[in-house]
């Protein structure tokens, strides 16, 4: 039985103005099914790029992108992406966020009833029923990145990409939305892979921590297993010795192997050319 | 009645606040400018007569009431004496089919009002319908906005003016018929409008469509959205708002342009109004110009109210300031 998920050799290059910049060199990384994982490292390292092309929105230059045995071939919803900025239409409700998924995903094999059903049952998992009519911009940061991730739970993706999904929110709010992720990864067991800068985010919720050194040519470091029991409790952990200790590792090679320092001109992460064009009113 | 003095003091507050803002500013701007103008046009002196002052004008537009009124009167008349002469026809014999003719009065200031503003909705309604969906299709696609902007560029900036004698000549030839739906001076004002008038909305649309946030971009991209549901559902709604600055922008050039359009041309409307008072150049005259030109900044500022007013119930973010 060939790998849930295996990300193969992957290497990426972006042609910039002084040449091509090499962004990400030959990341292999095999995912088992229902696994957790975080990718962590310095910002800029490239993990965003390594989601990116997991969820096919970037063509790997070299190596690819297996999962279930087939070829990943550009972005679709077995491969959901919670963004960071929740990134919810503005102008649809919470329901009609979500619904616009379901629809595309289910559209020939669930009736009318059961789409709303399946609809209602994804926000209740997030607990935002009681916010199904109202749009984002009524809605807590919080809030909408719940409902972004029942937009992308909605899609039963074989493997759920989160993008620093809970980056932009107040500690608070993070833990809580962690929690809820943990119970829900519980009942799913979905496939997850989550970028995070956030050490006790990557130590309480992974499976595994794939830790990445800086870029250019950013690749692999190290990768650390995390053999916790679940259900895991943020307050029981904080004293636990292993906690600590895993804890500790991923400090280590963040700040001591991979210590960043920053260049006094910032190298800005070169994305793949966009037309920008901007019509002169 | 027993209401606690503070939220009587705080509503109180309000109010003033409210009418200090909204009403008496506004009033006292506009008390300063008849002001000035009184002063101002007794001291400008033409051959006919004195620059027309806020009196002379308020005595005209009553004028012109008058002569709506009275014209109406006429009319209903004529067609009372037709129908009765008919009838009396009729009566001596049976098998008369009696044929009403129009009236063919002259066409007062509110004809005139009426008639612009139904030239001016034709021809920016004509615009829109063009300029919109070529503008989603230019912002979506980079090869056709690479392809049709320097045609863009160079007709953007062209004068009705210059546009008006091709329109004349061109709807003389090709719209020939019997029993004409519309007026070839109709077809022609409107077309003059649709062609100056449709460039800002096919650019603000475009603009608006290609500047489609990155994330929603990816969203839409992750779900295989179809191409009509990518732009019903991601594209329009976010490029709504630049579309309606153009939208505004357009209907305001609309306006401007059926003036210019409707002097030149000698076709019915307000322009025309202004014209034929400047030929005829009696005592009145500059005074009736005046009301029209009042009546025509006045319909171009209740025509861009409306557009708001249709922009406040189409956005969904109604928490965006509008002015």
């Amino acid at each position: 039985m060939p790998t849930h998920l295996d990300i193969s050799k992957v290497s990426i290059e972006f042609p910039t103005a002084k040449g091509s910049f090499k962004a990400l060199d030959s990341v292999s990384l095999k995912i088992e099914k229902g696994e957790f994982v975080s990718l962590i490292g310095h910002s800029g390292c490239g993990k965003s790029t390594v989601l990116n092309i997991v969820a096919g929105l970037y063509d790997a230059t070299e190596g690819g992108i297996l999962l279930d045995g087939k070829e990943v071939k550009g972005p679709g919803p077995e491969r959901a992406v919670v963004f960071q900025n929740h990134s919810l239409l503005p102008w649809l409700t919470s329901y009609q966020n979500v619904e616009l998924a379901v629809k595309q995903v289910f559209k020939k094999t669930k009736s009318k009833k059961e789409m709303h059903d399946w609809i209602m049952h994804n926000l209740e998992l997030v607990h935002m029923t009681h916010a199904a009519d109202k749009r984002p911009d009524e809605i807590s940061g919080g809030m909408k990145q719940r409902v972004g991730i029942a937009r992308a739970l909605a899609m039963e993706p074989s493997v759920l990409l989160m993008d620093e999904p809970f980056g932009a929110l107040d500690a608070l709010t993070r833990a809580h939305l962690q929690d809820s992720l943990m119970e829900i990864q519980k009942d799913l067991n979905n496939t997850v892979i989550m970028i995070t800068h956030d050490v006790d985010e990557a130590v309480l919720l992974s499976d595994r921590i794939v830790m990445m050194t800086n870029g250019p040519e950013a690749t692999i470091g190290e990768i650390l297993s995390v053999d916790l029991e679940r259900p895991r409790d943020r307050l029981a952990l904080a004293n636990d010795p292993k906690y600590v200790d895993y804890r500790a590792q991923v400090l280590t090679f963040l700040y001591e192997k991979q210590r960043k320092v920053e260049p006094i001109v910032a190298v800005k992460e070169a994305k793949p050319t966009e037309n920008n064009k901007v019509a002169n009113a | 009645m027993n209401i606690p003095s503070l939220s009587i003091a705080s509503l109180k507050e309000k109010v003033e606040n409210f009418s200090v803002k909204s009403l008496l500013l506004p009033l006292f701007g506009i008390l300063a400018f008849v002001l000035l103008w009184q002063v101002g046009a007794s001291r400008v002196h033409t051959s006919l007569g004195e620059f027309p002052g806020p009196v002379v004008v308020y005595e005209q537009w009553n004028s012109l009431v008058a002569e709506h009124t009275n014209e109406r009167i006429k009319e209903d008349k004529f067609y009372e004496r037709q129908e009765k002469r008919i009838a009396a026809r009729q009566a001596k014999d049976p098998s008369y089919v009696g044929k009403l003719r129009d009236y063919t009065g002259k066409p007062t200031f509110f004809d005139q009002i009426f008639t612009s503003l139904y030239t001016v909705l034709a021809g920016f309604g004509l615009a829109s319908l063009i300029a919109i969906p070529l503008g989603i299709l230019i912002g979506l696609n980079s090869s056709v906005y690479s392809a049709l902007n320097p045609v863009i560029q160079v007709f953007k900036p062209v004068s009705p003016l210059a546009w008006l004698p091709l329109v004349t000549m061109v709807v003389s030839a090709s719209y020939v018929s019997d029993d004409p739906m519309f007026s070839k001076s109709f077809l022609t004002s409107m077309f003059t409008v649709t062609l100056c008038c449709m460039w800002p909305t096919l650019i603000n649309t475009a603009v608006g469509v290609a500047a489609v946030e990155k994330d929603l971009l990816n969203v839409s991209k992750v779900l295989r959205l179809g191409w009509v549901t990518h732009v019903m559902k991601i594209v329009i709604p976010s490029a709504i708002p630049l579309m309606f600055t153009g939208l505004r922008l357009s209907l305001g050039i609309a306006w401007m342009v059926l003036i210019a359009a409707e002097m030149l041309a000698q076709n019915p409307g307000l322009g025309k109004f202004v014209w034929d008072e400047f030929q005829n150049g009696s005592s009145n005259s500059l005074g009736r110009i005046m009301v029209a030109v009042l009546m025509i900044g006045f319909i171009g500022f209740l025509l861009d109210r409306a557009m708001l007013m249709i922009q406040r119930y189409v956005s969904w973010d109604k928490t965006q300031v509008l002015r």
